[in-house]
């Protein structure tokens, strides 16, 4: 449902980055997801379209998700174990005191760019009478 | 053109976090409890922080953001009843994020002054899906679910009743009216999340309303000492 605010804030990070590193074009977005998570990554795909035609840099830009299953630490009996959205309780001793250790990521892992080879460049090096402004 | 690859490693709502985080600590330096208050449109969210401040109005002094996607009607409606309310209009957003509290925030401190309110009650759009992954800087999400939506809620909303660090079960005075399951509510629950306490409770009669506020005031005091 806030698919929009999701796909803006990833474009935020990454374009800087990209033009920081002196991308030409990001291809690809890597994305880590936990199922804890309100994200549905086939509904980012709208709100994916429009923003990342925004920026020259993003155009054409894909993204890929690795989906992160829960996990968590039993406070009680030290078990950790994994579990589904539903079960939190420690399937060990039954206790309701677990802690999340997994599953609420919504990270962006990396970014595949493209830069142009220094032959193809063309005077985009070194400007010392910019950098001196 | 040559590609590369460059490790990020960073949260997607950067942004968002970095502004809870300075909201944080903005109430921990005023000592403002702050409540972000979650459930569908209608479940009693503004019927239930007039019933809770009207339990703890002689203890503490509470203010109140109302987030709604348009109108002041509940911001209208608090005022009345004496509370100082800041509205934010998202627009449309079906959600609230850091940026607006922390504008709501400097407005009650332009008004009434940050240090004078002891609780912030956030009334958040109803919604029960998105608010989940928007952290306000709060110190506690509470849901309320109401009678008439049914017991099957926690099943299909799973990330908002696991989220909320206490439930809420409103408008019990209907259910004779109603076939909800408190069972089926309390074992699903006892599995989704066991460690959030659960109250009955009904903003129009009262009912439970003091189990609630007493177990609140006990939580704003373990955050002061
Ligand atoms: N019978 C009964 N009705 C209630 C109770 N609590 C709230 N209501 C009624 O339910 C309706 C909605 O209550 P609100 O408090 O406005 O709910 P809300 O969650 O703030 O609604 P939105 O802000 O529109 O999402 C109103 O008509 C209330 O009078 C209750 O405990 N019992
Ligand atoms: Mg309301
Ligand atoms: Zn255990
Ligand atoms: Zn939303």
């Amino acid at each position: 449902m806030h698919e929009m605010s999701v796909v803006s804030g990833i474009l935020e990070s990454v374009i800087p980055v990209a033009r920081e590193a002196g991308a030409s074009r990001v291809c690809t977005v890597h994305l880590r997801i936990g199922d804890m998570r309100e994200v549905v990554p086939e509904a980012m795909e709208l709100a994916w379209e429009v923003l990342s035609e925004e920026d020259p840099l993003t155009l054409g830009c894909t993204f890929t998700v690795e989906e992160v299953r829960p996990r968590s630490r039993c406070l009680a009996c030290g078990a950790m174990f994994p579990h589904d959205r539903f079960h939190c309780r420690c399937p060990e001793c039954g206790s309701a005191e677990t802690e999340l250790m997994a599953g609420r990521e919504l990270d962006i892992i990396s970014i595949e760019i493209e830069t142009p080879d220094d032959n193809d460049k063309m005077g985009t090096g070194q400007n010392p009478s910019v950098s001196a402004l | 053109m040559s590609e590369q690859t460059l490790t990020i490693e960073s949260p997607i709502l950067n942004r968002n976090e970095r502004l809870a985080q300075q909201l944080r600590e903005r109430f921990r330096a005023s000592g403002t409890y702050v409540v972000n208050v979650l459930s569908s449109p209608g479940s009693g969210k503004t019927s239930t922080i007039l019933a809770t401040n009207e339990r703890l109005r002689d203890r503490y002094r509470a203010a109140v953001i109302e987030g709604d996607i348009a109108s002041d009607v509940d911001a209208q409606t608090m005022k009345e009843a004496g509370l100082p309310a800041v509205q934010i209009n998202t627009g449309g957003l079906c959600h609230l994020e850091g940026n607006v509290i922390s504008q709501a925030v400097d407005a009650l401190d332009a008004g009434v002054g940050l240090e004078h309110i002891d609780i912030i009650f956030i009334e958040n759009v109803g919604n029960l899906v998105c608010p989940v992954d928007f952290d306000l800087g709060e110190n506690l999400a509470v849901m309320i679910l109401s009678v008439p939506e049914g017991d099957d809620k926690p099943v299909k909303y799973p990330g908002i009743f696991q989220h909320a660090g206490a439930q809420l079960l409103n408008k019990v005075d209907v259910a004779p009216a109603f076939d909800f399951d408190l069972d089926a509510y309390h074992s699903v629950l006892d599995e989704l999340n066991p460690r959030a306490p659960r109250f009955a409770v009904s903003a129009r009669t009262g009912e439970g309303m003091d189990a609630w506020c007493a177990w609140l005031a006990e939580q704003i005091e373990a955050a002061r000492a």
